[in-house]
C-alpha cells in the first residue's frame, strides 16, 4: 500500500515537471514572439518624434539637413532600392550559373569542394566586403572603369547622364557592385540546393529523348525548381536590402540623388550607421529611428513573401 | 527520315552558348571571391604579429595592437551564446516536440524566419531604445543583448531541424516505458540531436562574431582596454570599422589584421560545425 503511494506521488511530480517543461518551452517560444512585437514597438515609439515632426512627408522629401532640423528619406529610400537593384541584376544571373554549372555541368570530383566553399563564403561577415571594397575594389574601378566610362560617354544622352560626373570610385554603382559580390554565394548555394531537389528521372528522361543541356534546364529543372528559385531570390533581396556594412564604407555617404550611378548616395541602413552616433537633437535621432522602421518594414514584405514562396515549394514536394 | 539541320545547328548552338555562359558566370563568381580572400589574406598577414594580442588599439601614429578589441569581441560573443543558446533551444524544441501543426507554431515559425534574416542594424536600434536609453549610456551589455536576439533566431531553426529528424519511433519506445514527455525530450529526443544542436550554437557564434551594424550603437567603441560590463566596449568589428574609414595607414593595416582574424574564426567556427554534422549523419 505505501509502496503504491510513493509511486503516486513520484508520477505526480514527474506530471508537474512535465507541465512545468512544457511551460518553460512554451514561455522561450513566446519571447520570440515578444522580441519581434518589442523591435516594432520600440522603433515606433523611437520615431515618434520624427512622424510628428514630419508626417509622411519624411517619405517624399530629398532634403536632409541636420543644421536646419529637417529630414527627409528620399535619398536613403532611392538607395537602398537602387544598390538593391544592380546587386540584383548582377548577383542572380552570375548565382543560377554558378548553380547550374555545379548540379549539371561540373565533373563530379569539383562539386562537393566547389559547393562547400560557397557555402563557407556565404559566411563571411559583410564588413570584410565592405573594406576590401574601401581598400582594394573602389581604387582600381574609379581607375580603370569610371574614368574610361566617363570620358567615352560624354555627351552622350541618357547613358552619358547615367555613367556621368566625376570619378569618386566610391558611389550608388559601386555599392550596388559589391553587395552583389556579397550575396552571390548565398544565392548559389541556394539555387544549388533547390536545383538538387529536381528528381533526375524527370532530367533523365528529358535528356532521353534528345534534348540538350540547355533545354534540360530551362524546360525541365527551371521550372520545376521555380518557387524555390524566387523564393531563394527574394531572401537574397531581403539581405542586399538591410544589409549595412558591405555598402557603408563604399556608397559615399551624400544625401542628394543623383541621376548618376557614379554619384556618391547613401542608403537607409549606411545613413544610420554612420550618423547614429553623431545624431545630437530629438528630430535628428527619431528620423534615424524612423528610416530604421521604413527598412524592417521594407524588408519584411520582402521577406515574408519569400518565406510563403519557400513554404508552397516545400508543400508541393510534400504531395 | 528528315533530318532538319537547321533545327538542329540551333539548339546546339544555343547549347553551346549556354555552356560557356554557365562556365563563365561559375568562373568569375569564384575568381571574384577567390580575390577577396587573397587580398585578405595578404593585407592581413602583413599586419599580423604577437603585438596584435598584448597591446591595445593605439592612437593614430604610434604602435598598437587589437588586445581591448579582441578581449570585447570574446566578452559579447560569448555572453550571447550563453544567454541565447538555452533560450533558441526551448523555443525549437516547443516547435518541433510540442506544437509542430497548430496555428501558434506557425506564426512563432513564421517569426523566427523573418527575424533569421532581419537587418541586423534594426535589432541594433531595438536594443538601442531598450537598454541603452533607459541606462543612459552605451554599455558592453547592451551590444551582448543585441547580438543575443541575432543569436536566438539560428538557435532555433537549428534545434527544430535537428529535433524533426529524430526517428518517431525513438520517441514512442520511450513513451511506451512510461515516460513523461518531458523526460522523452531531455533524455531521449535530445541526446539524439545533440550534435546537431552543438552544430547550431557555433554557427550562431560564427554568425554574431563579425556582426557591427548592431554593435555600433549598442556597445559603441572604447580606445582602451575595459572589463566594466556597463561601459562602452570595444570589438572587432567596431575597430575594423573605425579604422578603416580612418586616414591613417596604420590603422588601415590594423583593420585588416582585424578583418583576417574576425574571418580566420567564422571560417573555422564553420568547419568545426560541418565536421560535426557530417559526423551526425553518418552514425
Amino acid at each position: 500500500m505505501a509502496d503504491l503511494t510513493i509511486r503516486a506521488n513520484s508520477a505526480r511530480r514527474a506530471g508537474a515537471g512535465d507541465s512545468r517543461f512544457r511551460l518553460t518551452t512554451l514561455a522561450a517560444a513566446v519571447l520570440l514572439l515578444l522580441i519581434f512585437i518589442g523591435v516594432i514597438g520600440a522603433l515606433i515609439v523611437g520615431a515618434m518624434p520624427a512622424f510628428k515632426a514630419f508626417g509622411f512627408g519624411f517619405l517624399t522629401t530629398e532634403a536632409w539637413s541636420p543644421a536646419r532640423d529637417r529630414f527627409g528619406a528620399l535619398g536613403p529610400i532611392y538607395g537602398t532600392l537602387v544598390t538593391s537593384v544592380i546587386a540584383m541584376l548582377i548577383a542572380l544571373p552570375v548565382g543560377i550559373g554558378i548553380a547550374v554549372f555545379l548540379t549539371e555541368l561540373c565533373p563530379r570530383m569539383l562539386r562537393r569542394p566547389i559547393g562547400i566553399a560557397i557555402e563557407l563564403l556565404a559566411g563571411i561577415p559583410s564588413i570584410i566586403y565592405g573594406i576590401w571594397g574601401l581598400f582594394v575594389f573602389a581604387p582600381f574601378f574609379q581607375a580603370y572603369v569610371q574614368e574610361p566610362v566617363i570620358e567615352a560617354l560624354d555627351g552622350v544622352p541618357v547613358l552619358g547622364t547615367l555613367f556621368g560626373g566625376a570619378p569618386f570610385g566610391i558611389g550608388i554603382l559601386t555599392a550596388g557592385i559589391i553587395l552583389s559580390i556579397m550575396i552571390l554565394p548565398f544565392i548559389a548555394a541556394v539555387t544549388r540546393d533547390v536545383l538538387e531537389t529536381v528528381p533526375s528521372v524527370l532530367k533523365e528522361a528529358a535528356y532521353g529523348v534528345g534534348a540538350t543541356n540547355w533545354e534540360v534546364i530551362r524546360k525541365v529543372a527551371l521550372p520545376y525548381a521555380r518557387a524555390g528559385v524566387v523564393g531563394g531570390a527574394m531572401l537574397a533581396l531581403g539581405r542586399a536590402l538591410g544589409e549595412t556594412m558591405a555598402v557603408t564604407f563604399v556608397i559615399g555617404n551624400a544625401h542628394r540623388i543623383e541621376p548618376s550611378l557614379f554619384a556618391p548616395g547613401t542608403s537607409i541602413s549606411a545613413s544610420i550607421a554612420n550618423e547614429f552616433t553623431e545624431a545630437t537633437t530629438e528630430v535628428y535621432l527619431a528620423s534615424l529611428i524612423e528610416l530604421g522602421l521604413l527598412l524592417f518594414v521594407i524588408t519584411f514584405i520582402v521577406l515574408a513573401a519569400a518565406q510563403l514562396m519557400l513554404r508552397s515549394m516545400e508543400k508541393g514536394q510534400g504531395k | 527520315m528528315v533530318v532538319n539541320r537547321a533545327l538542329y545547328f540551333r539548339r546546339r548552338l544555343a547549347n553551346r552558348a549556354f555552356i560557356v555562359l554557365s562556365l563563365s558566370a561559375a568562373a568569375l563568381g569564384l575568381v571574384s571571391l577567390a580575390f577577396i580572400l587573397w587580398e585578405l589574406l595578404a593585407n592581413g598577414l602583413a599586419a599580423l604579429g604577437p603585438h596584435l594580442f598584448s597591446e591595445s588599439t593605439p592612437p593614430p601614429g604610434s604602435e598598437g595592437g587589437l588586445a581591448n578589441a579582441i578581449f570585447g569581441s570574446v566578452v559579447m560573443s560569448l555572453s550571447a551564446v550563453v544567454v541565447g543558446t538555452p533560450i533558441g533551444i526551448l523555443a525549437g524544441t516547443y516547435l518541433a516536440e510540442y506544437a509542430r501543426y497548430g496555428k501558434f507554431a506557425f506564426v512563432v515559425r513564421f517569426v523566427n524566419d523573418i527575424l533569421l534574416s532581419a537587418p541586423s542594424i534594426v535589432i541594433g536600434l531595438f536594443i538601442y531604445e531598450l537598454v541603452v536609453v533607459p541606462m543612459g549610456h552605451f554599455s558592453a551589455i547592451a551590444g551582448a543583448a543585441a547580438l543575443t536576439v541575432i543569436v536566438i533566431p539560428v538557435v532555433v531553426r537549428t534545434t527544430e531541424n535537428m529535433l524533426l529528424l529524430v526517428p518517431n519511433s525513438l520517441r514512442e519506445a520511450a513513451s511506451a516505458l512510461g515516460a513523461p514527455q518531458s523526460y522523452v525530450i531531455k533524455m531521449v529526443t535530445w541526446k539524439a540531436a545533440r550534435a546537431g544542436m552543438i552544430t547550431g550554437a557555433l554557427l550562431a557564434v560564427a554568425r554574431i562574431s563579425g556582426e557591427t551594424a548592431p554593435i555600433l550603437f549598442t556597445a559603441l567603441n572604447n580606445q582602451f582596454m575595459s572589463t566594466d560590463v556597463t561601459q562602452p566596449m570595444a570589438s572587432l568589428p567596431a575597430v575594423i570599422f573605425q579604422y578603416a574609414l580612418s586616414p591613417y595607414e596604420d590603422w588601415h593595416d590594423l583593420a585588416w589584421a582585424g578583418a583576417l582574424l574576425v574571418t580566420a574564426t567564422v571560417l573555422t567556427l564553420s568547419i568545426i560545425a560541418r565536421i560535426l554534422g557530417n559526423q551526425k549523419q553518418r552514425t
